[in-house]
């Protein structure tokens, strides 16, 4: 039983100050052999920082680290790895044009200078046998899929004898089929006596996996779960978020004409490994209807959104908003034709870090009335749109003219809506519209969008998030390797064949 | 143990970047006090020569108003490029590309007298805004590198002035190599009488609250902000960079060719090779100490003029090399560089 044995490392009074922002304040942690601690919290709320300080990228302003009951002093990632601890964070540190065996060689301290290789192999074969996690040594890595990658990632980490081992929301990339292998993976680490530390904000996936559970927020340790199995999803919610969670309503909508038309559209492959071609997509989306767009990031999701956007071209088909075929799309005939769009990336494509916020807000349509006449900005009407705006979207800013980038996530996410639903869409163009945003402000975009449904406006949404998708969807297309694999009306998808379907299957039978 | 650290601020307080020139020039004036005593020469004497000598006399006054002129044009030039991220080094390029076309334009004897002074203004608007073509669809069509490019042109451009009034534009009666004078009629306007305040000290005291209103309170200015800060999200709100990159280059390229005309029609009345002693790299300094501010152009150009013609004064009178003028020039560009750090950052102090 885990629990018996002593503890295989404690954090005490763990405290990090970021500027006025007390990122961890006096916060403990223990792991135990075979645990698997699910680490909770909204963005924000300090996980990160806390496992950052754990693998030596920050150096805490207080608080101390026992491992094994020893303590430790962590200043740097070397030192963490020597003490067991191993990483696998959501972006991965690989060399694409190395092979699998030569990533988990970088940085060995080897004997001499050597390449020890057959050794390298023999513990890649061992680590294969004892939890599962096969990958061929001489693939090149730029040929692995995104789950191979994050295998290779957690091998590399087993491959340093890391005895703790901590996974930042390692579930973002990989298909629900995906998800259940890891989860097998972990449980064999655990059996096997590592301490695993789980950073999530999906319930369900840490109701699933976790034996006990943490849940932070501002910075501190606001419960500590010892049995995952006495608490349910919505507890754990509740706990996280600090208040009730009500999910919003989906009245019935009867759609109607189509207002989004795709039509056998194919791009070209990128330069150098840039994401991937479309191949003939064709996709429709209706008035009053939420058309799901689900797929493992990097599986043609942000070409459709660049193509629909005006800011990437087709090499064939043809997009049609409201019956008119776009012949020539760019951003501003995009917007012309009343597309609202919600970019992946908010703060590098849709607004602007240094402008003002202000600036940002009207970016797209200064060049018109009644922001601008004859070429001459009209500053009182500009003004009295932003402000009109900041209190409509409870955009929450010292004022409207501090620099954009110091908004929070989900006050930069309230400036693009205020921005693009201000003059009545047709169409609503969004991608990951909630990535990296907290409940509440996830549930607020959630709103708009049935808010845009209800007015009998067509949204595209994309999301790598299927809870999102499956709550808001009227029918969830499936994208993989540039193409649309199917489309099942909401009645029809299950989280099983949607999964299927990521992965590549051809049917979701 | 005492940490200094740097944090974001949300907001550039107004009064910070009145001071933070200030502060700058301070520095400058603490580094190159260490200068003034290695050549020997007591700081404060040389420092009241150096900067007073400027407001001794009406007339010194108005020589550095003139003197101010040029540099306030490069330095429009270079604020108005550099905000869209167009790295214009080349306002000395372009400067002595508009001083060759009033000076080509206001030799004419075909030409009509009245004509000959709008005429140069024109042409040498559009010689300067033509060079600073050049690297703007180089940058736009094949990502070529602008800070290479406008540079390397200033060179081509000195060097092709160079063997023309060393060859087929040779003066035939100076003999120098210098370009033939213009017309009496394409010299500029003298609006002071025994003085040299010509028109183009106007125009340059005009061009900057124009170019304010521009980039503040146009839609151009604005587009040219947000192409600068990030293209990637103009680009998705619909601006169009290329036409933006090379508007603003065409826009500069002019500020930059009307501060050679100034100096053709209201000062040397010919082109040679001491035109321009580096006017359109002093720009870079102005543009910087302004914070890329039109209406902070005017004093920072006034400054460099009150140095640079404090500079001979305080030589003649203490025996420090004229050359320290440059040097100031450059410790005050670093100082300033270091001192914008402070427009996005705070200090902090923590124990």
């Amino acid at each position: 039983m885990p629990g018996e044995r002593g503890p295989i490392l404690a954090m005490r009074g763990m405290s990090k100050r970021f500027g006025s922002v007390q990122a961890n304040a006096d916060v403990d942690l223990v792991l135990r052999p075979g645990d698997i601690l699910g680490l909770l919290g909204e963005n924000g709320a300090g996980k990160t920082t806390l496992m950052n300080m754990l693998f030596g990228t920050y150096t805490p302003d207080s608080g101390e680290i026992e491992i094994d009951g020893r303590p430790v002093a962590i200043s740097n990632s070397a030192d963490a790895l020597a003490s067991g601890v191993g990483m696998v964070h959501q972006h991965f540190h690989l060399v694409p044009r190395l092979t699998v065996l030569e990533n988990l060689m970088i940085g060995r301290p080897g004997s001499g200078g050597r390449l020890d290789r057959r050794g390298a192999r023999g513990k890649l074969a061992q680590i294969a046998d004892r939890f599962g996690l096969t990958l061929d040594p001489d693939t090149l890595v730029s040929a692995l899929a995104i789950g191979e990658q994050q295998r290779l990632e957690i091998i590399k980490a087993l491959f340093r004898d890391a005895r703790i081992l901590i996974l930042d929301e390692p579930t973002a990339v990989l298909t629900p089929q995906e998800a259940d292998a890891l989860f097998d993976a972990l449980r064999a680490m655990a059996g096997d006596g590592l301490g695993i530390i789980f950073i999530s904000h999906k319930l369900y996936e840490v109701k699933a996996i976790t034996n006990r559970a943490m849940i932070m927020r501002r910075g501190k340790v606001t419960a500590t779960i010892d049995d995952i199995g006495a608490v349910s999803e919505r507890q754990l919610g509740e706990l996280m978020c600090g208040h009730e969670i009500r999910p919003p309503e989906k009245p019935a909508s009867e759609p109607g004409e189509a207002l989004l038309t795709l039509r056998e559209i194919s791009t070209e492959p990128g330069a150098a490994g840039e994401g991937v071609p479309l191949r003939a997509v064709s996709l429709e989306v209706r008035a009053g209807e939420v058309l799901g767009i689900a797929g493992v990031s990097g599986n043609g999701q942000l070409e459709v959104a660049e193509i629909i956007a005006g800011v990437r071209t087709s090499a064939s088909g043809e997009l049609t908003v409201a019956g008119q075929v776009v012949v020539y799309p760019n951003p501003r005939a995009i917007q012309d034709l009343r597309v609202g769009r919600i970019p992946e990336d908010r703060l590098g494509t849709g607004l602007i870090s240094s402008l003002p916020m202000s600036d940002s807000m009207v970016l797209p349509r200064i060049h018109q009335a009644p922001f601008s006449r004859f070429g001459v900005i009209d500053r009182k009407r500009t003004r009295e749109f932003v402000e009109h705006q900041v209190e409509r979207f409870d955009i929450k800013c010292a004022a409207t003219d501090v620099r954009t980038g110091t908004l929070s996530g989900g006050n930069l996410q309230k400036v693009l809506l205020a921005r693009e639903l201000a003059f009545d869409p047709l169409v609503v163009l969004a991608a990951q519209p909630t990535r990296g945003l907290d409940v509440g402000a996830a549930q607020f975009v959630h709103e708009r969008f049935l808010e845009v449904r209800q007015a009998g406006g067509a949204i595209l949404l994309i999301s790598e998030d299927l809870e999102e998708l499956f709550l808001l969807s009227d029918r969830i297309a499936v994208m993989y390797e540039g193409r649309i694999m199917d489309t099942l009306p909401i009645e029809e998808a299950t989280v099983q064949k949607v999964g299927l379907l990521m992965a590549g299957a051809e049917t979701a039978a | 143990m005492i940490q200094l650290r740097l944090e974001t601020r949300q907001h550039t307080p107004a009064w910070l970047r009145l001071a933070l020139p200030l502060f700058a020039i301070l520095a400058t004036l603490v580094v190159c006090g260490g200068l003034v005593t290695l050549a020997g020469a007591s700081v404060l004497e040389a420092y009241s020569k150096l900067l007073l000598s400027a407001v001794s006399s009406k007339f010194n006054f108005v020589e550095t108003l003139v003197k101010a002129a040029p540099i306030a044009f490069t330095g429009l030039a270079v604020a108005v490029a550099f905000r869209a991220k167009f790295w214009n080094i080349g306002a000395e390029g372009q400067l002595l590309a508009g001083a060759m076309a009033a000076a080509f334009i206001g030799g004419r004897g075909a030409l009509p007298g009245w004509s000959l002074v709008p005429l140069m203004l024109f042409s040498g608007m559009a010689a300067g805004a033509a060079w600073a073509l050049i690297p703007a669809w180089l940058k736009t069509r094949y990502k070529v590198d602008d800070v290479v490019t406008t540079l390397l042109l200033n060179f081509i451009m000195f060097y092709l002035m160079m063997a023309l009034v060393d060859g087929p534009w040779k003066d035939p009666l100076s003999g120098y190599p210098d370009s033939p004078d213009i017309r009496m009629d394409a010299e500029f306007p003298i609006l002071l009488g025994g003085t040299r305040l010509h028109l183009g000290v106007v125009l340059a005291f005009v061009a900057a609250p124009l170019i304010w209103f521009l980039m503040r309170r146009t839609t151009a200015g604005f587009n040219i902000r947000a192409v600068g800060e990030s293209a990637t999200a103009a680009r998705y709100a619909g601006i169009n960079i290329p036409v933006v990159i090379v508007g603003t280059a065409a826009l500069s390229g002019a500020l930059a060719g009307l501060a050679g005309v100034g100096e053709v029609g209201g000062i040397h009345f010919q082109v040679m090779a001491g035109l321009s002693p580096g006017y359109g790299y002093t720009g870079i300094v102005i543009a910087t100490l302004a914070l890329l501010n039109p209406l902070g152009v005017l004093p920072a150009a006034f400054f460099f003029a009150v140095i640079i013609t404090g500079a001979e004064a305080m030589s003649r009178a203490t025996g420090v090399p004229v050359f320290l003028a440059d040097v100031f020039q450059g410790v005050a560009l670093i100082s300033m560089l270091i001192a914008i750090l402070f427009t996005q950052y705070r200090v902090r102090l923590r124990r």
